[in-house]
């Protein structure tokens, strides 16, 4: 085998072996980005209903509630907001141990064709102040929450108020 | 006064490595041995520096100094000894500082067991070893002061993160931080060899211990962590993809690679300039890792300590040793030229075709992992890449190299002929048939699962049959003893560690076939699953050293026949406001059973209950691996370098 000859063979199996990598990602991608969506968004335009999706923002006040399925699985039924709009979401399965109301949550799931959010997976972080960063994104974006001037304000007076367009 | 002592002796550390670099440098340049004779009793002198240090930091919070700053956030009285003990790398100064001790302690190894290296080798590898360590305990005393004083102290200190205190996790940033670090040793080998424009198979012999001593406490390490997240977390799940769990994948993958390759050069002097690039490759992984998990860039569900200021600092010291590290291979790869010649169908070739795959597998993670963090950046989008990225883009790569891994050993080095290996190889093959078809007929139509099972025997009984061949265990059977007591440990524990990898493999093949269910029961109620029958006796509180909890008694049966009877607790830590779930985990080594309690209401506990087939074969399977590669490195060969003699003359003219 000569040198070149080898060399050759080196440079196939590495365009080989680099090709298929990158096919693999481009096709993985393609079917498995998760994208974030903020109830907002989906107001303004709704995700195909065959595609999962991560849903987040806060747990609006006195909307959580907890039931027992036929199969004697809990579920529970909860609305997330980000202050414009709202999604209602179910989930069956247990809540994680900081899943509060008021508090921010990342939700993995698929929109029914009903407009309710079907949870597959709720996220809670394990620190009580924290607020995941897309769900901060989304309230700044919604225009009602200003990072520099304090604390989200309560959950439950949410809906009810005029979009802040001074702060941002 | 003893955190000052420690502070003083990190900026001791600090200054004695930048002499350590300067000297290893300009000795190994200008060929003067004093020069050079003084690198390894300063790498020595950092050791002890870096160790009292670190001495110090525990000892505040053995004593639970509360003028501490770094105890009053991370630790509490109330916490057990040992985790006041692990309290001390807990959090992102402490582990920082046990990071470079672990880097320290790698110096003074090289000082050590180094003499019969060449000096310029030594000189320089030590030298870079100095100049990381420089860079690092910069970093710590610039931005993440471990002793920094609190004034008044409080009274006392906030407590670790509950999920943390565990026996588990304890061990687990030492384990992991040897496998970053150690890939430090194999980056300073490449830096050295790059300076000098020469690689052989004295180099070869060198680096590959140091790989294979870090990849093994990475594979520890990185099984430590898993099963960590599978018991402490109480998802049922072993791995989620998430980025900080890439981040340890990533050096592990290059580091597999790399000491495939340094095979090669060290037994056929091929593949230098190759096993230059996945030295440095490995070690930027490692340092990318640092900085994924130390700079909380990444959304994740790891995310305990983060500041990005310090991230940026990490970043820069990333593009500095990886930037100038491949910059010095563009400049200086050319001067080494290969010598041993091969075809592509022989022991080297397989070797090749696993770094390929190896190195593919590792670029797809990559990307997989940063993707996020650049389409935020760049697109402004925010977008999660989830574990069916990494299943789909992955296991297409992960199969051939699988394939090949049974077959590679059996081939001869320079030429091979596949008829020969793939004919030693037919009862393995009729054995991974067997397992697929087996489980397709007992599970139904599960492909995942059966090619999984099938993949874990091609590779046990792979590794079964080249050792069976070695010993010639079939053709003469009497004397299979006596050639088993020479086989060289490094054959025995390649063998191991391809078997160890099946073994992991049949642990995730069964996981495949797990089952779980949610279930509301009130007291005296009961749940099947999986033929086992779950009944919840009653909830009742308990109280811990430092928490409270609500603990269920749940008695398990099988055909009314009582199996055992898992207690779970739902953890209430005061200190820390925070709730955690203990799962309790029943193993018959074939099944798990593992019960997690969630909320109660309306009088009813709501259990989850899972049945995990062969789970604990999955961190099993890591510990086989690790230790194939203690055997290994057990070897003679790797220990004596026979032709030191001569190349410590031609080292001194270098």
């Amino acid at each position: 085998m000569t040198k070149k000859r080898r060399r050759m063979w080196v440079l196939l199996l590495c365009g080989l072996g680099l090709g298929s990598a990158t096919a693999l990602t481009l096709t993985a991608f393609q079917d498995n980005l998760v994208f974030f969506r903020s109830p907002s968004d989906i107001a303004a335009a709704a995700p195909a209903p065959d595609r999962a999706f991560r849903l987040g923002g806060l747990v609006e006040a006195g909307s959580v509630q907890r039931e027992t399925g036929a199969d004697g699985r809990p579920t529970a039924r909860f609305t997330v907001t980000d202050g414009a709009h709202a999604v209602h979401v179910t989930y069956t399965g247990v809540l994680p141990d900081l899943f509060r109301e008021g508090q921010g949550v990342v939700t993995l799931g698929k929109l029914g064709p009903d407009g309710v959010f079907r949870a597959s997976e709720v996220l809670a972080r394990h620190d009580e102040t924290y607020m995941p960063p897309e769900v901060a994104d989304a309230l700044k974006r919604s225009g009602h929450w200003n990072p520099s001037q304090g604390a989200a304000p309560p959950a439950s007076s949410w809906n009810t108020l005029e979009p802040r367009r001074d702060g941002s | 006064m003893i955190p000052e002592l420690g502070h003083f002796a990190l900026i001791l550390a600090l200054a004695l490595s930048l002499a350590q670099a300067a000297v290893g440098l300009l000795g190994a340049q200008r060929a003067e041995a004093r020069l050079m004779g003084a690198a390894p009793p300063l790498a020595t002198g950092v050791l002890l520096a870096i160790g009292a240090a670190f001495a110090c930091l525990m000892w505040s919070y053995v004593v639970n100094d509360t003028t501490v700053a770094n105890v009053v956030q991370n630790s509490h009285s109330a916490k057990p000894l040992l985790y006041k003990l692990s309290g001390t790398w807990g959090n992102h100064e402490g582990s920082m500082l046990l990071w470079v001790l672990i880097l320290a302690l790698c110096g003074g190894a090289v000082a050590a067991f180094g003499r019969n290296l060449p000096s310029a080798l030594q000189a320089r590898v030590l030298a870079v070893l100095g100049l990381v360590a420089a860079a690092f305990l910069g970093f710590i005393l610039a931005t993440s002061n471990p002793f920094q004083r609190i004034w008044p102290p409080p009274m006392d200190g906030q407590g670790l993160n509950p999920i943390l205190q565990d026996p588990g996790l304890a061990f687990h940033p030492p384990l992991l931080y040897l496998g970053y670090v150690g890939f430090a040793v194999t980056y300073a080998f490449a830096v050295a060899a790059l300076i000098e424009g020469r690689v052989d198979a004295a180099w070869g012999r060198w680096v590959r211990p140091w790989a294979l001593a870090a990849w093994s406490f990475l594979t520890l390490g990185i099984a430590l962590g898993s099963w960590w997240a599978y018991y402490e977390l109480g998802w049922g799940g072993y791995w989620f993809w998430d980025p900080v769990e890439n981040a340890s994948l990533l050096p592990w993958l290059a580091g597999a690679a790399l000491l495939h390759s340094a095979i090669v050069v060290e037994k056929r002097e091929a593949l230098k300039t190759w096993t230059v690039f996945l030295a440095l490759l490995a070690f930027g992984m490692s340092l990318l890792g640092t900085f994924l998990v130390r700079s909380g860039v990444l959304t994740s569900v790891h995310a305990f300590a983060n500041d990005p200021a310090r991230g940026i600092v990490i970043l820069c010291l990333l593009a500095a040793f990886i930037g100038g590290g491949f910059l010095l291979f563009a400049w200086r790869a050319a001067s080494m030229a290969p010598t041993g010649v091969f075809a592509p169908l022989s022991r080297e070739g397989a070797l090749v075709l696993n770094n390929l795959l190896l190195c593919s597998i590792a670029a797809v993670v990559l990307v997989g992992t940063l993707y996020p963090m650049f389409a935020d950046l760049l697109l402004g989008e925010k977008i999660s890449v989830g574990p069916p990225f990494f299943n789909t883009a992955t296991l297409p790569l992960a199969a051939p190299l699988i394939g090949a891994m049974a077959l590679g050993p059996l081939l001869p080095w320079k030429r091979a002929r596949l008829a020969p290996a793939l004919l030693r190889l037919w009862w393995v093959a009729l054995l991974a048939l067997g397992a697929f078809l087996l489980c397709l007929a007992l599970e139904g139509q599960r492909i995942g699962p059966a090619l999984g099972f099938a993949a874990a025997l091609w590779l046990i009984a792979g590794a079964a049959a080249d050792i069976a061949d070695r010993l010639a265990l079939f053709s003469r059977p009497r004397a299979a003893w006596s050639r088993a007591r020479g086989l060289p440990r490094a054959a025995w524990g390649a063998a191991l560690g391809h078997a160890g990898l099946g073994v992991t493999i049949l642990g995730l093949a069964g996981m495949g076939l797990a089952t779980d269910r949610l279930a509301a029961l009130k007291p005296g109620e009961a749940a099947a699953l999986a033929g086992y029958e779950f009944r919840l006796e009653g909830v009742r509180d308990v109280q811990g050293p430092n928490w409270t909890a609500r603990r269920a008694t749940v008695q398990v049966t099988r055909d009314g026949a009582p199996v055992v009877v898992l207690e779970p607790d739902r953890r209430t830590f005061p200190v820390a406001r925070m709730t955690t779930t203990e799962a309790t985990i029943h193993t018959t080594w074939l099944a798990d059973l593992y019960v997690v309690l969630g909320e109660e209401r309306d009088g009813a506990a709501i259990l989850r209950l899972h049945h995990n087939p062969l789970a604990p074969w999955i961190w099993l399977g890591a510990a086989v691996m690790a230790l194939g590669g203690g055997l290994s490195l057990s070897d003679r060969r790797m220990r004596v370098a026979a032709p030191a003699a001569k190349l410590a003359m031609k080292g001194a003219r270098a």
